[in-house]
């Protein structure tokens, strides 16, 4: 018997093997007590704001509202959190919740290298031994977060195996997590994996949902009509979704990687392709997967690490279901024109995660009257990926 | 007596595992054969997954193989059909992962497996918790289940007790891949499991060696084989001869 649901609807659960089962029953304890525990919730929201520097600000994008000529473009500032990226709110949290387990090491996988800095920062913090997983192609086109993460006294382990990327690194930390679990904590990144992960991933990263709600009620006076979000995992964006969600007159919008074109077979858009995009199981959890036929694992495309996943989060694929929800996708050359835009327009560097959600912006407030409210969440910011776009744009920038 | 019981009448019993479509899908037909002729009592077919997560390097290496060699669970059970044809009569347990059995259907993957001769099954990512799904369709097939080192005693009664054919006990916190020397404790841990069952009890992950192995059947009622198995016959230039010498090595081991 579990403390707290292990589904979404259809999706979700616990689809590991026996020896990680226990490990993950005493996780979903030591969360439920926590977040009965008033010392630790004054803990983490002290943290939060002496360290991650939260609330992060709620900044009106004038000059791109007014270059798109129609809807009012808010941004909610995670790029601002300390380390640069949303990641960081769910690392510190699960790093209090290790302490509380008493386990002293920590193993984390990494795409774009946020998650590994966030989860090495904890660490560091707290006083806990980590390792980061990342696969080879990860750590050549995140090369800065590479070095920032031997700086935090993290050991970087690369993955060469399988395709290289993010779902490789999970299958390498999850082995770690099999052979040390009496010791180790696993801290996953993103809304992902097995329950109770998905859930406790939405309840740190709630964070940025709660705070932008009540800043555009105080500094706009009203709720926006549509957020936006990009969605690799999808912690992100279920954790400005969550703030919504109980607003039925606010949409909700997430942005998958379209990559090279969904009709190129190269990219990460798990619902936006049924050709390849079909409920299956992957890391734990149920839920929409791209793969071949036989059920085995596609290769996936992104010129952004951190959305290059061939699975995304269980919740989403309820919210996709119920159409509380919607998803879309935003190619590589879409992210990087929004990526300039962004720079340009508003002096903000966006990570090019972020990028796919300004892409759909540009594409969505045209079409929407000027009175009408976009909120989007700026999720990291670029310093990142400088390699990648000097490499994509090859002296073409605008 | 169904396949698996009559396998269990002279314990210990010698259980390899081996992935069918490694190195080639014609030489594993051969490799299994090999192995059931010169002494395995059962044989755990490796279905391949392109994210094997409770694998080691050497059973991922191999799957790997198997795949871009073009191995589908399709071929795989057509696989075993073909093993039955060419008279082996031990029980064949298929060994794989969740998601490319949901892909086949799972309705169809266990008629298939049942048509095709397969005696049942082991999911290594399919815990107590997720079985119900597949146990509705499985019919009369059993659905072996796992224990670890980390199971906590009322998991281990509650999983224990609903067993059939046997169970597989995972002999160390990890993933497949042989070690320098048997778990600790693992008396214990097997004496443990026995409290609250009368099924068989056979003991994998770690094992490599004729001599872990004897020692190991002197406490359970199985051993199992995985990455030794695949690791010797696939390093060999004479994979089925490899084989048969492997397998009898091991049977010799467990006399
Ligand atoms: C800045 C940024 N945004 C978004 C993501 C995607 O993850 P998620 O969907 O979990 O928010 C990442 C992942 O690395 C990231 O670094």
């Amino acid at each position: 018997m579990t403390l707290l649901p292990t589904k979404f609807g259809p999706y979700g659960g616990q689809f590991v093997p026996e020896t990680l089962m226990p490990a993950l029953i005493e996780l979903e304890e030591a969360f439920v007590s926590a977040k009965a525990d008033v010392q630790f919730q004054n803990e983490f929201n002290k943290l939060m704001a002496s360290f991650v520097g939260r609330p992060t600000p709620l900044t009106y994008a004038k000059r791109l509202s007014e270059k798109l000529g129609g809807a009012q473009i808010y941004l909610k500032r995670e790029d601002l959190a300390h380390t640069g990226a949303h990641k960081i709110n769910n690392a510190l949290g699960q790093a209090l919740l290790v302490k509380r387990m008493g386990k002293q090491r920590i193993v984390a996988e990494t795409g774009a290298g946020q998650h590994g800095v966030a989860s090495a920062t904890a660490a560091a913090l707290l006083g806990l031994e980590c390792v980061v997983y990342m696969g080879e192609v990860d750590i050549a086109r995140q090369e800065p977060n590479v070095f920032r993460m031997k700086l935090l006294g993290a050991e970087v382990r690369p993955v060469s195996s399988g395709t290289k990327t993010l779902k490789d690194a999970i299958n390498e930390a999850i082995r770690d997590w099999v052979t040390n679990v009496r010791d180790t904590h696993y801290l996953l990144g993103s809304a992902l994996g097995p329950h109770p992960y998905p859930t406790i991933v939405r309840e740190f990263q709630s964070v940025i949902g709660t705070e932008a709600r009540e800043q555009m009620l105080l500094e706009v006076g009203r709720l926006p009509d549509t957020v936006i979000a990009c969605v690799g995992g999808g912690s992100n964006a279920i954790g400005v979704f969550s703030g919504f969600v109980n607003d039925e007159q606010v949409e909700l919008i997430g942005v998958e990687a379209g990559g090279s074109g969904i009709e190129t077979g190269k990219h990460a858009a798990r619902f936006g392709d049924p050709s390849k995009g079909r409920v299956g199981v992957i890391h734990g959890t149920r839920t929409y997967v791209l793969q071949d036929e036989d059920g085995q694992i596609a290769e996936t495309h992104s010129v952004s690490a951190g959305l290059d996943y061939a699975a995304v989060g269980p919740e989403h694929a309820l919210m996709r279901d119920n159409e509380r929800a919607f998803y879309t996708s935003a190619t590589d050359t879409e992210a990087l024109d929004a990526f300039q835009t962004l720079c340009h327009t508003e002096g903000i560097i966006p990570a090019l995660e972020s990028s796919h959600a300004v892409a759909e912006v540009i594409k969505r407030a045209p079409k929407m009257r000027k009175d009408e409210i976009i909120l989007v969440n700026l999720s990291g910011r670029g310093d990142k990926d400088l390699n990648t776009v000097i490499k994509e744009l090859g002296g073409s920038e605008k | 007596m169904n396949r698996i019981e009559s396998a269990f009448a002279n314990k210990p019993i010698f259980m390899p595992y081996f992935p069918l479509g490694y190195p080639d899908l014609e030489t594993s037909i051969d490799v299994i054969k090999a192995l059931a002729k010169n002494g395995a009592d059962l044989i755990e077919v490796g279905l391949s997954f392109s994210d094997p997560l409770a694998d080691g390097p050497v059973i991922q290496h191999a799957t790997q193989i198997a795949l871009e060699k073009g191995i589908t669970v399709k071929k795989s059970l057509e696989a075993v059909k073909e093993l039955r044809k060419r008279g082996v009569d031990i029980p064949l347990i298929l060994m794989g992962y969740y998601n490319p059995m949901l892909a086949y259907g799972l309705e169809k993957f266990v008629r298939d497996a049942a048509e095709a001769g397969a005696d049942g099954f082991i999911i290594p990512d399919l815990p107590a918790e997720e079985s119900e799904e597949f146990e509705k369709v499985i019919g009369d097939l059993p659905l072996i289940r796992m224990l670890a080192p980390t199971s906590s005693t009322d998991r281990m009664e509650r999983i224990a007790r609903s067993a059939e054919g046997f169970i597989y006990l995972v002999s160390v916190t990890g993933i497949t891949g042989e070690r320098k020397s048997l778990a600790e404790g693992l008396g214990e841990l097997i004496a443990q499991v026995r409290e609250h069952t009368s099924a068989p009890v056979c003991v994998g992950f770690g094992i490599g060696t004729p001599e872990q192995a004897r020692e190991v059947g002197k406490m359970a009622d199985g051993v199992i084989v995985g990455s030794a198995c695949v690791k010797t016959i696939g390093g060999s230039e004479k994979p089925v001869e490899t084989a048969g010498e492997f397998a009898r090595s091991f049977r010799e081991a467990l006399r």
